[in-house]
Protein backbone atom coordinates (compact mmCIF):
# COMPACT_ATOMS: atom_id res chain seq x y z
CA UNK A 1 0.00 0.00 0.00
CA UNK A 2 2.87 2.59 0.61
CA UNK A 3 4.67 2.13 -2.35
CA UNK A 4 1.42 2.08 -4.24
CA UNK A 5 0.18 5.37 -2.30
CA UNK A 6 3.89 6.70 -2.81
CA UNK A 7 3.77 6.07 -6.39
CA UNK A 8 -0.03 6.99 -7.84
CA UNK A 9 -0.38 10.16 -5.60
CA UNK A 10 1.23 13.36 -6.10
CA UNK A 11 0.75 16.80 -3.84
CA UNK A 12 -2.13 18.90 -6.03
CA UNK A 13 -3.60 16.06 -7.60
CA UNK A 14 -7.51 15.03 -8.32
CA UNK A 15 -8.04 12.10 -6.12
CA UNK A 16 -11.15 9.92 -6.11
CA UNK A 17 -11.75 7.77 -3.08
CA UNK A 18 -14.57 5.67 -4.45
CA UNK A 19 -17.05 2.98 -2.72
CA UNK A 20 -20.69 4.42 -1.62
CA UNK A 21 -20.68 3.66 2.35
CA UNK A 22 -19.97 0.07 1.13
CA UNK A 23 -16.06 -0.54 0.27
CA UNK A 24 -14.59 3.01 1.25
CA UNK A 25 -10.57 3.01 0.77
CA UNK A 26 -10.33 3.62 4.43
CA UNK A 27 -6.58 2.29 4.82
CA UNK A 28 -5.70 4.42 1.13
CA UNK A 29 -7.03 7.48 2.94
CA UNK A 30 -4.91 6.71 6.30
CA UNK A 31 -1.88 6.41 3.95
CA UNK A 32 -2.16 9.30 2.33
CA UNK A 33 -2.30 10.50 5.81
CA UNK A 34 0.78 9.31 6.71
CA UNK A 35 3.16 10.27 3.91
CA UNK A 36 1.75 14.09 4.13
CA UNK A 37 0.36 14.85 0.76
CA UNK A 38 -0.62 18.06 0.22
CA UNK A 39 -3.10 20.40 -1.69
CA UNK A 40 -4.95 17.50 -2.98
CA UNK A 41 -8.46 17.85 -4.33
CA UNK A 42 -10.66 14.63 -3.05
CA UNK A 43 -13.06 14.26 -4.69
CA UNK A 44 -16.25 11.80 -2.83
CA UNK A 45 -20.00 11.66 -3.60
CA UNK A 46 -20.11 10.86 0.02
CA UNK A 47 -16.79 11.76 1.61
CA UNK A 48 -17.89 10.32 4.61
CA UNK A 49 -15.36 9.98 8.35
CA UNK A 50 -11.93 9.39 5.66
CA UNK A 51 -12.29 13.29 4.29
CA UNK A 52 -13.08 14.13 7.17
CA UNK A 53 -9.72 12.60 8.41
CA UNK A 54 -7.45 13.86 5.62
CA UNK A 55 -9.46 17.26 5.75
CA UNK A 56 -7.95 17.41 9.45
CA UNK A 57 -4.78 16.21 8.82
CA UNK A 58 -4.09 19.37 6.10
CA UNK A 59 -4.15 17.31 3.10
CA UNK A 60 -6.68 18.91 1.18
CA UNK A 61 -7.30 22.24 -0.32
CA UNK A 62 -10.50 21.25 -2.16
CA UNK A 63 -12.99 18.88 -2.13
CA UNK A 64 -15.78 17.80 -4.25
CA UNK A 65 -18.55 16.18 -2.99
CA UNK A 66 -22.60 15.24 -3.19
CA UNK A 67 -23.71 15.06 0.52
CA UNK A 68 -21.67 15.44 2.99
CA UNK A 69 -22.49 14.09 6.57
CA UNK A 70 -21.92 11.47 8.99
CA UNK A 71 -24.08 8.71 7.36
CA UNK A 72 -26.98 7.44 9.98
CA UNK A 73 -25.08 9.86 12.66
CA UNK A 74 -24.74 13.63 11.54
CA UNK A 75 -22.82 16.07 10.90
CA UNK A 76 -18.92 15.25 9.36
CA UNK A 77 -17.84 17.86 11.97
CA UNK A 78 -14.01 18.47 10.46
CA UNK A 79 -15.43 19.16 7.09
CA UNK A 80 -17.67 22.17 8.90
CA UNK A 81 -14.82 23.35 10.62
CA UNK A 82 -12.86 24.03 7.43
CA UNK A 83 -15.92 25.31 5.19
CA UNK A 84 -17.06 27.20 8.34
CA UNK A 85 -14.41 28.49 9.71
CA UNK A 86 -11.61 27.76 7.88
CA UNK A 87 -10.00 25.25 10.42
CA UNK A 88 -7.15 23.74 9.75
CA UNK A 89 -7.22 25.89 6.49
CA UNK A 90 -9.81 27.30 4.01
CA UNK A 91 -11.30 24.61 1.76
CA UNK A 92 -12.81 25.22 -1.67
CA UNK A 93 -15.61 22.99 -2.35
CA UNK A 94 -16.85 22.61 -5.86
CA UNK A 95 -20.98 20.68 -4.98
CA UNK A 96 -23.42 18.53 -7.56
CA UNK A 97 -25.96 15.81 -6.27
CA UNK A 98 -25.37 12.31 -6.30
CA UNK A 99 -26.92 12.32 -9.93
CA UNK A 100 -25.11 14.90 -11.26
CA UNK A 101 -21.39 13.47 -9.82
CA UNK A 102 -22.54 9.62 -11.09
CA UNK A 103 -22.71 11.36 -14.36
CA UNK A 104 -19.63 13.41 -14.64
CA UNK A 105 -17.89 9.87 -13.87
CA UNK A 106 -19.99 8.10 -16.10
CA UNK A 107 -19.04 10.87 -18.77
CA UNK A 108 -15.35 10.70 -17.76
CA UNK A 109 -15.54 6.80 -18.48
CA UNK A 110 -17.26 7.13 -21.44
CA UNK A 111 -14.96 9.75 -23.19
CA UNK A 112 -17.84 12.33 -24.10
CA UNK A 113 -17.42 16.29 -23.56
CA UNK A 114 -20.68 16.09 -21.82
CA UNK A 115 -24.15 14.55 -20.57
CA UNK A 116 -27.28 15.85 -19.89
CA UNK A 117 -29.13 14.87 -16.71
CA UNK A 118 -32.18 15.49 -15.85
CA UNK A 119 -32.35 17.41 -12.03
CA UNK A 120 -30.68 20.85 -11.21
CA UNK A 121 -33.57 22.75 -12.96
CA UNK A 122 -35.05 25.01 -9.97
CA UNK A 123 -32.33 24.23 -7.95
CA UNK A 124 -29.71 26.93 -6.71
CA UNK A 125 -27.05 24.73 -6.94
CA UNK A 126 -26.04 25.41 -10.93
CA UNK A 127 -25.58 29.55 -9.70
CA UNK A 128 -22.77 27.95 -7.35
CA UNK A 129 -20.79 25.11 -9.54
CA UNK A 130 -19.76 26.12 -12.74
CA UNK A 131 -19.28 22.64 -14.32
CA UNK A 132 -23.19 22.24 -14.35
CA UNK A 133 -24.51 24.41 -17.78
CA UNK A 134 -27.18 24.01 -19.77
CA UNK A 135 -27.89 23.65 -23.60
CA UNK A 136 -30.47 23.97 -26.13
CA UNK A 137 -32.17 20.40 -27.19
CA UNK A 138 -31.75 20.05 -30.69
CA UNK A 139 -33.88 17.99 -30.84
CA UNK A 140 -36.50 19.61 -29.39
CA UNK A 141 -37.87 22.64 -27.04
CA UNK A 142 -36.26 24.27 -24.70
CA UNK A 143 -33.10 23.68 -22.24
CA UNK A 144 -31.17 20.73 -20.95
CA UNK A 145 -28.89 20.30 -17.53
CA UNK A 146 -25.45 18.83 -19.03
CA UNK A 147 -22.17 18.53 -16.92
CA UNK A 148 -18.36 17.66 -18.01
CA UNK A 149 -16.61 14.36 -17.69
CA UNK A 150 -14.53 14.23 -14.47
CA UNK A 151 -11.26 12.07 -14.89
CA UNK A 152 -9.63 12.18 -11.47
CA UNK A 153 -5.68 11.97 -11.45
CA UNK A 154 -6.50 8.78 -9.18
CA UNK A 155 -8.49 6.73 -8.30
CA UNK A 156 -8.43 4.56 -4.82
CA UNK A 157 -11.11 1.75 -5.48
CA UNK A 158 -11.77 -1.20 -3.09
CA UNK A 159 -13.11 -4.84 -4.58
CA UNK A 160 -14.06 -7.87 -2.67
CA UNK A 161 -11.76 -10.08 -4.87
CA UNK A 162 -8.78 -9.85 -7.47
CA UNK A 163 -6.41 -11.42 -9.49
CA UNK A 164 -2.93 -10.18 -9.54
CA UNK A 165 -3.37 -8.10 -12.78
CA UNK A 166 -6.31 -6.04 -11.36
CA UNK A 167 -9.46 -8.27 -12.92
CA UNK A 168 -11.85 -7.81 -9.96
CA UNK A 169 -15.29 -8.64 -8.74
CA UNK A 170 -17.68 -6.53 -6.21
CA UNK A 171 -20.67 -7.87 -5.36
CA UNK A 172 -23.24 -5.63 -3.05
CA UNK A 173 -23.28 -2.16 -3.63
CA UNK A 174 -21.37 -1.23 -6.49
CA UNK A 175 -21.42 2.63 -6.09
CA UNK A 176 -19.23 4.46 -8.45
CA UNK A 177 -16.50 1.75 -8.24
CA UNK A 178 -17.69 0.83 -12.40
CA UNK A 179 -17.65 4.50 -13.59
CA UNK A 180 -14.38 5.85 -11.66
CA UNK A 181 -12.15 3.54 -12.68
CA UNK A 182 -13.03 3.36 -15.88
CA UNK A 183 -12.81 7.59 -15.74
CA UNK A 184 -9.46 8.13 -13.71
CA UNK A 185 -5.98 8.61 -15.26
CA UNK A 186 -4.57 6.18 -12.47
CA UNK A 187 -6.31 3.53 -10.86
CA UNK A 188 -5.23 1.59 -7.41
CA UNK A 189 -7.24 -1.22 -6.38
CA UNK A 190 -7.15 -2.75 -3.07
CA UNK A 191 -8.85 -5.86 -2.33
CA UNK A 192 -9.97 -7.92 0.44
CA UNK A 193 -8.16 -11.00 -0.96
CA UNK A 194 -6.10 -11.83 -4.27
CA UNK A 195 -7.50 -14.60 -6.10
CA UNK A 196 -6.73 -17.10 -9.18
CA UNK A 197 -7.33 -15.23 -12.66
CA UNK A 198 -9.64 -18.70 -13.13
CA UNK A 199 -11.93 -17.14 -9.83
CA UNK A 200 -12.55 -14.37 -12.07
CA UNK A 201 -12.84 -15.77 -15.18
CA UNK A 202 -15.64 -18.65 -13.44
CA UNK A 203 -17.87 -15.76 -13.19
CA UNK A 204 -17.40 -12.69 -15.74
CA UNK A 205 -20.27 -10.80 -14.70
CA UNK A 206 -19.47 -9.87 -11.44
CA UNK A 207 -16.14 -8.10 -12.87
CA UNK A 208 -16.39 -4.44 -12.37
CA UNK A 209 -12.76 -3.83 -13.46
CA UNK A 210 -10.81 -5.51 -15.51
CA UNK A 211 -6.31 -5.31 -15.23
CA UNK A 212 -5.94 -3.15 -18.25
CA UNK A 213 -7.63 -0.15 -16.37
CA UNK A 214 -5.97 -0.96 -13.05
CA UNK A 215 -2.53 0.46 -12.24
CA UNK A 216 -1.77 -0.84 -9.01
CA UNK A 217 -3.27 -3.82 -6.95
CA UNK A 218 -3.05 -4.13 -3.33
CA UNK A 219 -3.94 -7.11 -1.10
CA UNK A 220 -5.62 -5.35 1.89
CA UNK A 221 -7.62 -7.37 3.91
CA UNK A 222 -9.88 -5.25 6.09
CA UNK A 223 -9.05 -2.22 4.32
CA UNK A 224 -12.62 -0.91 4.38
CA UNK A 225 -12.60 -0.18 8.17
CA UNK A 226 -15.12 1.15 9.58
CA UNK A 227 -16.98 1.00 6.60
CA UNK A 228 -18.11 -2.53 5.28
CA UNK A 229 -16.99 -4.99 2.56
CA UNK A 230 -20.35 -7.37 2.11
CA UNK A 231 -19.71 -10.69 2.89
CA UNK A 232 -16.92 -9.71 5.06
CA UNK A 233 -17.28 -7.85 7.43
CA UNK A 234 -19.75 -5.49 8.86
CA UNK A 235 -19.75 -1.47 9.05
CA UNK A 236 -18.53 -0.99 12.31
CA UNK A 237 -21.38 1.34 13.58
CA UNK A 238 -19.93 1.97 16.86
CA UNK A 239 -16.70 4.05 15.29
CA UNK A 240 -18.79 6.66 12.97
CA UNK A 241 -20.53 7.15 16.54
CA UNK A 242 -17.71 7.43 18.23
CA UNK A 243 -16.19 9.83 15.40
CA UNK A 244 -19.15 12.16 16.77
CA UNK A 245 -17.13 12.96 19.72
CA UNK A 246 -13.69 12.04 18.21
CA UNK A 247 -13.99 14.67 15.94
CA UNK A 248 -15.76 17.38 18.34
CA UNK A 249 -12.79 19.64 17.77
CA UNK A 250 -9.80 20.15 15.90
CA UNK A 251 -7.57 19.40 19.33
CA UNK A 252 -9.09 16.07 19.84
CA UNK A 253 -9.46 15.01 15.87
CA UNK A 254 -5.69 15.74 15.64
CA UNK A 255 -5.07 13.67 18.75
CA UNK A 256 -7.22 10.69 17.26
CA UNK A 257 -4.78 11.01 14.22
CA UNK A 258 -1.64 11.09 15.94
CA UNK A 259 -2.91 7.38 17.74
CA UNK A 260 -4.41 5.59 14.95
CA UNK A 261 -3.11 6.99 12.07
CA UNK A 262 0.72 8.36 12.29
CA UNK A 263 0.98 6.26 15.66
CA UNK A 264 0.89 3.41 13.15
CA UNK A 265 3.00 1.98 10.71
CA UNK A 266 0.71 1.00 8.22
CA UNK A 267 -2.99 -0.69 8.13
CA UNK A 268 -1.76 -4.39 9.60
CA UNK A 269 -0.62 -2.28 13.13
CA UNK A 270 -3.89 -0.64 13.04
CA UNK A 271 -5.61 -3.71 12.83
CA UNK A 272 -3.63 -5.30 15.67
CA UNK A 273 -4.35 -2.27 17.78
CA UNK A 274 -7.81 -2.52 16.60
CA UNK A 275 -7.90 -5.82 17.96
CA UNK A 276 -8.88 -9.66 17.22
CA UNK A 277 -12.36 -9.24 19.57
CA UNK A 278 -13.52 -6.19 17.63
CA UNK A 279 -13.01 -7.48 14.62
CA UNK A 280 -14.62 -10.48 15.48
CA UNK A 281 -17.43 -8.26 16.13
CA UNK A 282 -17.82 -7.37 12.79
CA UNK A 283 -18.07 -11.03 11.18
CA UNK A 284 -20.95 -11.75 9.29
CA UNK A 285 -22.80 -14.78 8.74
CA UNK A 286 -22.74 -16.61 5.61
CA UNK A 287 -25.48 -16.62 2.74
CA UNK A 288 -24.26 -18.36 -0.21
CA UNK A 289 -25.86 -17.18 -3.96
CA UNK A 290 -26.98 -20.10 -5.64
CA UNK A 291 -23.85 -21.15 -8.50
CA UNK A 292 -24.82 -20.37 -11.93
CA UNK A 293 -23.85 -23.11 -15.01
CA UNK A 294 -21.87 -20.69 -17.26
CA UNK A 295 -22.27 -23.71 -19.46
CA UNK A 296 -19.24 -25.87 -20.89
CA UNK A 297 -18.40 -25.68 -24.72
CA UNK A 298 -15.51 -27.03 -25.43
CA UNK B 1 -33.14 11.40 -0.23
CA UNK B 2 -30.50 11.52 2.84
CA UNK B 3 -30.17 10.51 6.09
CA UNK B 4 -33.67 11.92 7.04
CA UNK B 5 -33.84 11.85 11.07
CA UNK B 6 -37.04 13.80 12.33
CA UNK B 7 -35.45 15.42 15.66
CA UNK B 8 -38.98 15.95 17.37
CA UNK B 9 -38.98 16.66 21.05
CA UNK B 10 -40.97 12.83 21.40
CA UNK B 11 -43.31 14.38 23.86
CA UNK B 12 -45.84 11.44 24.41
CA UNK B 13 -49.30 11.71 23.07
CA UNK B 14 -52.23 9.51 23.87
CA UNK B 15 -55.47 9.10 22.10
CA UNK B 16 -58.10 10.26 24.23
CA UNK B 17 -60.80 7.34 22.63
CA UNK B 18 -58.14 4.26 22.72
CA UNK B 19 -56.15 4.94 25.37
CA UNK B 20 -53.43 3.95 22.99
CA UNK B 21 -49.49 6.08 23.81
CA UNK B 22 -47.77 6.99 20.77
CA UNK B 23 -44.54 9.39 20.10
CA UNK B 24 -44.45 11.79 17.70
CA UNK B 25 -42.02 9.71 15.64
CA UNK B 26 -44.25 6.99 15.39
CA UNK B 27 -47.30 9.33 14.30
CA UNK B 28 -44.68 10.13 11.67
CA UNK B 29 -44.29 7.01 10.44
CA UNK B 30 -47.39 5.78 10.70
CA UNK B 31 -48.98 8.39 8.44
CA UNK B 32 -46.22 8.61 6.06
CA UNK B 33 -47.05 4.22 6.00
CA UNK B 34 -50.60 5.36 4.52
CA UNK B 35 -49.64 7.48 1.83
CA UNK B 36 -48.23 4.64 -0.03
CA UNK B 37 -49.81 2.04 -2.03
CA UNK B 38 -49.59 -0.94 -2.53
CA UNK B 39 -47.49 -1.91 -5.92
CA UNK B 40 -45.57 0.93 -5.75
CA UNK B 41 -41.80 2.02 -6.43
CA UNK B 42 -40.63 4.12 -3.61
CA UNK B 43 -37.44 5.78 -3.49
CA UNK B 44 -36.26 5.63 0.38
CA UNK B 45 -33.92 7.00 2.72
CA UNK B 46 -33.30 5.60 6.16
CA UNK B 47 -34.55 6.43 9.61
CA UNK B 48 -38.67 7.39 9.66
CA UNK B 49 -38.59 6.65 5.57
CA UNK B 50 -37.39 3.29 5.90
CA UNK B 51 -39.85 2.46 8.70
CA UNK B 52 -42.71 4.33 6.93
CA UNK B 53 -42.39 1.89 4.47
CA UNK B 54 -41.38 -1.16 5.82
CA UNK B 55 -44.74 -0.87 8.05
CA UNK B 56 -47.03 -0.03 4.63
CA UNK B 57 -45.15 -3.65 3.54
CA UNK B 58 -46.37 -5.23 6.16
CA UNK B 59 -50.05 -3.95 6.44
CA UNK B 60 -51.81 -2.65 3.47
CA UNK B 61 -48.69 -2.47 1.14
CA UNK B 62 -47.12 -5.71 0.60
CA UNK B 63 -46.37 -5.47 -2.74
CA UNK B 64 -44.73 -1.92 -2.21
CA UNK B 65 -40.70 -2.08 -3.95
CA UNK B 66 -37.68 -0.38 -1.71
CA UNK B 67 -35.54 1.42 -4.16
CA UNK B 68 -32.42 3.31 -2.01
CA UNK B 69 -29.82 6.03 -3.92
CA UNK B 70 -26.95 3.04 -3.85
CA UNK B 71 -28.45 1.58 -6.51
CA UNK B 72 -30.65 -1.59 -4.81
CA UNK B 73 -34.07 -2.79 -6.25
CA UNK B 74 -36.66 -4.34 -4.40
CA UNK B 75 -34.51 -4.53 -0.91
CA UNK B 76 -36.13 -6.97 1.21
CA UNK B 77 -33.96 -5.45 4.79
CA UNK B 78 -34.00 -8.09 7.53
CA UNK B 79 -32.93 -5.59 9.85
CA UNK B 80 -33.19 -1.56 10.06
CA UNK B 81 -30.48 -0.51 7.65
CA UNK B 82 -27.73 1.94 9.41
CA UNK B 83 -27.19 4.04 6.13
CA UNK B 84 -28.78 4.04 2.46
CA UNK B 85 -25.87 1.79 1.90
CA UNK B 86 -25.99 -1.13 4.15
CA UNK B 87 -25.45 -4.79 3.48
CA UNK B 88 -28.96 -5.55 4.35
CA UNK B 89 -30.17 -3.37 1.05
CA UNK B 90 -28.14 -5.89 -0.95
CA UNK B 91 -28.71 -8.72 0.67
CA UNK B 92 -31.74 -10.79 -1.08
CA UNK B 93 -32.83 -7.88 -3.08
CA UNK B 94 -34.19 -8.15 -6.66
CA UNK B 95 -30.92 -6.57 -7.99
CA UNK B 96 -28.53 -4.48 -7.34
CA UNK B 97 -26.95 -1.49 -10.25
CA UNK B 98 -24.20 0.74 -10.21
CA UNK B 99 -25.84 4.57 -8.91
CA UNK B 100 -25.67 5.47 -12.64
CA UNK B 101 -27.44 3.61 -13.19
CA UNK B 102 -30.53 3.54 -10.32
CA UNK B 103 -30.73 7.55 -10.76
CA UNK B 104 -30.71 7.49 -14.44
CA UNK B 105 -32.51 4.36 -15.60
CA UNK B 106 -35.32 4.43 -12.48
CA UNK B 107 -35.51 7.95 -10.92
CA UNK B 108 -35.14 9.81 -14.30
CA UNK B 109 -37.17 7.25 -16.71
CA UNK B 110 -40.02 7.67 -14.43
CA UNK B 111 -39.80 4.45 -13.07
CA UNK B 112 -40.49 5.68 -9.07
CA UNK B 113 -43.54 6.30 -8.35
CA UNK B 114 -42.71 7.84 -4.78
CA UNK B 115 -39.96 9.22 -3.11
CA UNK B 116 -39.11 10.66 0.67
CA UNK B 117 -37.17 14.27 1.30
CA UNK B 118 -36.73 15.97 4.05
CA UNK B 119 -34.92 19.15 5.24
CA UNK B 120 -33.42 22.02 7.35
CA UNK B 121 -36.16 24.51 5.41
CA UNK B 122 -39.22 24.41 4.13
CA UNK B 123 -41.15 27.23 2.26
CA UNK B 124 -45.01 27.94 1.03
CA UNK B 125 -44.23 26.23 -2.12
CA UNK B 126 -42.76 22.95 -0.81
CA UNK B 127 -38.93 24.54 -1.67
CA UNK B 128 -36.52 22.58 0.50
CA UNK B 129 -32.98 23.40 1.78
CA UNK B 130 -30.84 21.30 2.98
CA UNK B 131 -27.57 22.85 1.55
CA UNK B 132 -27.18 25.99 3.95
CA UNK B 133 -28.12 28.51 6.64
CA UNK B 134 -27.07 31.68 5.81
CA UNK B 135 -25.15 32.72 2.61
CA UNK B 136 -23.76 29.63 -0.06
CA UNK B 137 -20.21 31.26 0.39
CA UNK B 138 -20.22 32.32 4.24
CA UNK B 139 -22.46 30.02 5.77
CA UNK B 140 -23.77 30.16 9.52
CA UNK B 141 -24.49 26.31 9.00
CA UNK B 142 -23.23 24.37 6.19
CA UNK B 143 -25.69 21.15 6.07
CA UNK B 144 -24.82 17.90 4.20
CA UNK B 145 -26.36 19.20 0.82
CA UNK B 146 -28.25 17.50 -1.90
CA UNK B 147 -27.28 13.93 -2.13
CA UNK B 148 -29.69 12.30 -4.24
CA UNK B 149 -32.53 14.82 -2.88
CA UNK B 150 -32.94 17.20 -5.91
CA UNK B 151 -33.33 14.45 -8.27
CA UNK B 152 -35.97 12.79 -6.31
CA UNK B 153 -37.93 16.05 -6.21
CA UNK B 154 -37.42 16.93 -9.85
CA UNK B 155 -38.74 12.98 -11.21
CA UNK B 156 -40.23 10.95 -9.08
CA UNK B 157 -43.72 10.93 -10.17
CA UNK B 158 -44.40 12.69 -6.27
CA UNK B 159 -42.62 13.44 -3.24
CA UNK B 160 -43.27 13.10 0.76
CA UNK B 161 -41.54 15.15 2.56
CA UNK B 162 -41.28 14.30 6.56
CA UNK B 163 -40.04 17.53 9.12
CA UNK B 164 -40.29 18.37 12.71
CA UNK B 165 -42.84 21.24 13.12
CA UNK B 166 -40.44 24.44 14.01
CA UNK B 167 -40.67 27.76 12.72
CA UNK B 168 -36.87 28.40 11.94
CA UNK B 169 -37.56 25.11 9.83
CA UNK B 170 -40.46 27.14 8.30
CA UNK B 171 -39.28 30.60 6.94
CA UNK B 172 -40.97 32.45 4.51
CA UNK B 173 -38.41 31.36 1.86
CA UNK B 174 -35.45 29.25 2.23
CA UNK B 175 -31.98 30.73 1.94
CA UNK B 176 -31.26 28.00 -0.95
CA UNK B 177 -33.34 26.12 -3.12
CA UNK B 178 -31.44 22.31 -2.73
CA UNK B 179 -34.46 21.06 -4.15
CA UNK B 180 -37.34 22.26 -6.25
CA UNK B 181 -40.94 22.47 -5.31
CA UNK B 182 -43.50 24.16 -6.69
CA UNK B 183 -40.83 26.96 -7.01
CA UNK B 184 -43.49 30.12 -7.06
CA UNK B 185 -46.43 28.21 -7.82
CA UNK B 186 -47.64 24.92 -9.80
CA UNK B 187 -47.22 26.69 -13.17
CA UNK B 188 -43.23 27.56 -12.54
CA UNK B 189 -42.74 24.09 -11.57
CA UNK B 190 -44.95 23.05 -15.50
CA UNK B 191 -42.39 25.85 -17.03
CA UNK B 192 -39.61 23.69 -16.23
CA UNK B 193 -40.68 20.41 -17.43
CA UNK B 194 -40.18 19.13 -13.93
CA UNK B 195 -42.25 15.10 -13.32
CA UNK B 196 -44.53 15.13 -10.21
CA UNK B 197 -43.94 17.36 -7.44
CA UNK B 198 -44.60 17.59 -3.44
CA UNK B 199 -48.11 15.62 -2.66
CA UNK B 200 -47.78 16.34 1.27
CA UNK B 201 -45.01 17.88 4.01
CA UNK B 202 -45.91 15.82 7.24
CA UNK B 203 -44.48 16.81 10.32
CA UNK B 204 -45.35 16.40 14.18
CA UNK B 205 -47.97 18.87 14.41
CA UNK B 206 -49.83 18.37 11.22
CA UNK B 207 -50.19 17.11 8.26
CA UNK B 208 -50.30 19.38 5.03
CA UNK B 209 -51.08 19.51 1.30
CA UNK B 210 -50.57 21.58 -1.66
CA UNK B 211 -53.68 23.89 -3.14
CA UNK B 212 -54.46 24.58 -6.90
CA UNK B 213 -51.55 27.12 -6.80
CA UNK B 214 -49.37 25.19 -5.42
CA UNK B 215 -48.85 26.78 -1.88
CA UNK B 216 -49.52 24.64 1.65
CA UNK B 217 -52.36 24.46 3.29
CA UNK B 218 -53.50 22.21 6.56
CA UNK B 219 -55.52 19.20 6.03
CA UNK B 220 -55.36 17.44 9.39
CA UNK B 221 -53.84 18.49 13.07
CA UNK B 222 -52.87 15.95 15.34
CA UNK B 223 -54.61 14.74 18.34
CA UNK B 224 -53.95 17.77 21.18
CA UNK B 225 -52.75 20.36 18.46
CA UNK B 226 -54.53 23.76 17.80
CA UNK B 227 -54.44 26.05 14.81
CA UNK B 228 -52.35 28.07 16.89
CA UNK B 229 -49.75 25.82 17.75
CA UNK B 230 -49.30 25.09 13.89
CA UNK B 231 -49.33 28.85 13.16
CA UNK B 232 -46.75 30.36 15.72
CA UNK B 233 -44.41 26.79 14.42
CA UNK B 234 -44.87 28.22 10.73
CA UNK B 235 -43.38 31.33 9.23
CA UNK B 236 -45.80 33.06 6.94
CA UNK B 237 -49.98 32.78 7.48
CA UNK B 238 -50.98 29.64 6.93
CA UNK B 239 -53.86 28.27 5.10
CA UNK B 240 -56.01 26.09 6.66
CA UNK B 241 -58.67 23.53 4.97
CA UNK B 242 -62.27 24.25 4.85
CA UNK B 243 -62.85 21.41 7.59
CA UNK B 244 -59.61 20.96 9.33
CA UNK B 245 -59.45 17.19 10.36
CA UNK B 246 -57.79 15.70 13.25
CA UNK B 247 -55.33 12.86 12.06
CA UNK B 248 -55.88 9.44 13.01
CA UNK B 249 -53.59 8.32 15.13
CA UNK B 250 -51.48 5.06 14.85
CA UNK B 251 -53.40 1.65 15.60
CA UNK B 252 -52.80 -0.81 18.34
CA UNK B 253 -51.99 -2.98 15.36
CA UNK B 254 -49.50 -0.40 13.59
CA UNK B 255 -47.83 -0.03 17.12
CA UNK B 256 -46.85 -3.52 17.83
CA UNK B 257 -45.92 -3.70 14.56
CA UNK B 258 -43.44 -0.81 14.69
CA UNK B 259 -42.31 -1.59 18.42
CA UNK B 260 -42.06 -5.51 18.47
CA UNK B 261 -40.61 -6.14 14.67
CA UNK B 262 -39.60 -3.07 12.83
CA UNK B 263 -37.16 -1.08 14.83
CA UNK B 264 -37.51 -3.87 18.32
CA UNK B 265 -34.22 -1.60 19.70
CA UNK B 266 -36.11 1.74 19.54
CA UNK B 267 -33.15 3.45 17.64
CA UNK B 268 -35.50 5.81 15.50
CA UNK B 269 -39.15 5.86 17.51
Amino acid sequence: MSTAIGSAVNDGDSVYLAGFTHLIPFSAGHEIIRQGFEELHLIRATPDLIFDRLIAAGCASKITFSWAGNPGVGSLRAFRRAVEDDVPAPLEIEEYTHFGLMTRLAAGARGLPFLPVRTFAGSDLPAHTDAIRTVEDPFGDGSVHVVPPLEPDVAVIRAQRADRDGNAHVWGIQGEIPEVALAAETVVLCAEELVDERVIRSDPNRTVVTGADVDYVVEDPYGSHPSYAQGYYDRDNEAYLEWDAVSETHDSTERWLEEWVYGVANHREYLEKLGARRLLDLETGTDYATPIDMGSYS
Amino acid sequence: MTDARINTTDSTAADSETNLEYTDTELLVTIAARELEDDESVLVGVGVPNLACNLAKRTHAPNLRLFYESGTIDSDPSSLPLSIGDPVLASGALGVTPMYEGFSRYLQAGRIDVGFLGGAQIDRYGNINSTVIGEYDDPTVRLPGSGGACEIASNAHRTLVLTSHQRRRFPESVDFVTSPGYLDGRESREALGLRGGPEAVITDLAVMRFDAAGELYVESLHPGVDRSDVQEATGWELAFADEVETTTPPTGEELSLLREELDPDGLYL
